[in-house]
């Protein structure tokens, strides 16, 4: 038992030893510009330098915040709207072509009439993610709530259940997975909107530390902002991740 | 326990049903009446996609008959009700709660009165029947297709209905687990005393489980005869074996070729063209 956790962690970590020597490798092969790459090690040190004296806890905290609030409050909106359009097919063809176009949109493409209508202040930036989040939540929402078959809430009514009953006790489970998987989409891509959303004119936040650095070709510091920005998406999705396996340990999943 | 037909649980009464289709007006199920008395095992069987299974679902209350009426009690069936418990050919048993969780899930309705007393108590005594009792906290996922099919018995059950539909229950299952859930169905009726409907496409499941087959024509569905099975119950593997059951096999098997030959000639101009 205790071998085969030690196992997994090595096996995980493979990968990464396996990046940071090819790191090395890509600096020391002589084909790139050394000093266009700093070394794992360069980095390390400007983390902890970061972190002790320029306040990088307090960058990856607004973030964090921002990207927490954002996709909170774009799966909030996104489950009801995305369970209401799942569940009734004339509703699907009403706002289908209006979701796509909208979920089309890069929401960098709207980034300069966030500026106009909401300002630079944190508002814009959590208007973006909102946008973000919700359009990647609605789409997993309505897609995996339209399929749940009619059996179950058959096998209910014949129990005798009342329309409350089946939604609390029927309904409600069934969706609870797809909820998850919003949720997961609405981070992995609210991540990605980050740094975006912070080129409106952020002081802070690892998007705007990332956008500073570049002004001043400081590239450790970018790395730095751009291997916490994937840490944390990580660290996120593991919890959430964890989080599903407990709610949804009835499901049938192949067990690796 | 064919032997009281007295009251009439379920009538069907010049039932038809038809669905609009682009192609023009699909006839499913085509004048049919007939009524099911209390106690009675009724097997429906016919062809495949000949409407026996939208018959179920009429007397169940998920289909309206275009016309005609479907009585269940004297009353005309509005809609699903746990007086008619459902067995379904896909069990329909909920992957999201446990085994014993399944089977109080029809205790712990509004609609059923069960004392939470009393609620433990019926679960644990249909775990046992069902030889479940081993799986109570296990999720469906660990269940075998027979386990799952007993499951959704157990829980159809649970909240006694008097009346039991059943759409090909045991099709998914093999030959052997098949056989099983056969003995095991007649095995529980005895003890428990239902009133049946079941939709088959084995003949002999329906001579051996049922008191009256229903022989229904391709589609749409007619009567074609309805014949009154001469077993008594109980029954056991053995009746299989006797000169009369297989004359009453090959009679029905006779009633059912004939409709088959009829359905693939309804369709032979589509398959042709494939």
């Amino acid at each position: 038992m205790n071998g085969s956790v030690a196992r997994r962690f090595l096996l995980g970590l493979l990968p990464w030893v396996g990046a940071i020597l090819l790191w090395y490798a890509v600096r020391w092969s002589g084909f790139v510009n050394v000093s266009l790459i700093p070394a794992p090690h360069q980095v390390a040190a400007k983390f902890v330098e970061l972190l002790l004296h320029e306040g990088l806890l307090y960058d990856i905290f607004a973030s964090t915040r921002r990207v927490f609030l954002g996709v909170m409050l774009g799966i909030l909106v996104a489950v009801p709207v995305g369970f209401l359009l799942g569940w009734y097919r004339p509703a699907r063809t009403f706002a289908d072509p209006m979701i796509n176009f909208f979920r089309a949109l890069p929401p960098i493409a709207l980034i300069p009439l966030v500026i106009v209508y909401f300002g630079v202040d944190e508002i814009a930036k959590l208007v973006i993610l909102f946008y973000a989040s919700f359009f990647a939540g609605v789409i997993v929402m309505y897609e995996g709530v339209s399929q749940i078959t009619p059996l179950y809430i058959r096998v209910a009514q014949t129990l005798g259940a009342g329309e409350m009953e089946i939604f609390r006790k029927v309904i409600i489970p069934l969706t609870v997975p797809h909820i998850l998987t919003a949720l997961r989409v609405a981070l992995g891509v609210a991540w990605a909107t980050l740094v975006a959303s912070e080129l409106i004119a952020a002081q802070r936040g690892l998007g705007a530390m990332i956008q500073n650095a570049s002004t001043y070709f400081l590239l450790d510091v970018i790395y730095v902002g751009i291997i916490c920005i994937g840490c944390i998406a990580l660290i996120m999705d593991t919890i959430l991740r964890r989080i599903s396996a407990r709610l949804l340990v009835w499901q049938e999943r192949a067990v690796a | 326990m064919n032997s009281q037909p007295s009251i009439k649980r379920a009538q069907f009464e010049n039932v038809s049903l038809s669905f609009d289709t682009p192609k023009g007006i699909l006839r499913v199920v085509d004048d049919v009446s007939y009524d099911i008395h209390d106690g009675d095992f009724i097997a429906v069987i016919g062809p495949s996609g000949c409407g026996k299974t939208t018959m179920m679902s009429m007397l169940a209350g998920f289909q309206k008959p275009t016309t005609g009426e479907v009585l269940f009690d004297g009353h005309p069936v509005k809609g699903p009700g746990p007086e008619r418990g459902v067995i379904f050919q896909e069990y329909g048993v909920f992957p999201w709660l446990t085994v014993k969780e399944n089977i109080s899930f029809g205790l712990k309705l509004k609609a059923n009165h069960v004392p939470v007393k009393e609620q433990n108590q019926i679960c644990e005594h249909y775990l046992a029947l069902m030889g479940l009792s081993d799986f109570a906290n296990s999720y469906p996922k660990h269940l075998s297709g027979g386990m799952r099919q007993r499951l959704a018995i157990a829980r159809a059950y649970a909240v006694k209905p008097q009346f039991l539909l059943m759409d090909e229950p045991f099709g998914a299952l093999d030959a052997q687990t098949r056989a099983n859930m056969q003995n095991l169905l007649l095995k529980v009726l005895a003890s428990e005393g239902k009133t049946v409907m079941l939709i088959t496409h084995s003949v002999e499941e329906a001579i051996y489980l049922a008191s009256r087959i229903v022989v229904v024509t391709a589609r749409p569905a007619r009567i074609k005869e309805i014949i009154d099975v001469p077993f008594a119950y109980p029954r056991d593997e053995s009746l299989q074996e006797r000169p009369e059951f297989g004359e009453l096999r090959s009679h029905i098997r006779e009633l059912v070729m004939s409709e088959y030959r009829a359905q693939q000639a309804q369709m032979r101009p589509a398959s042709f063209s494939e």
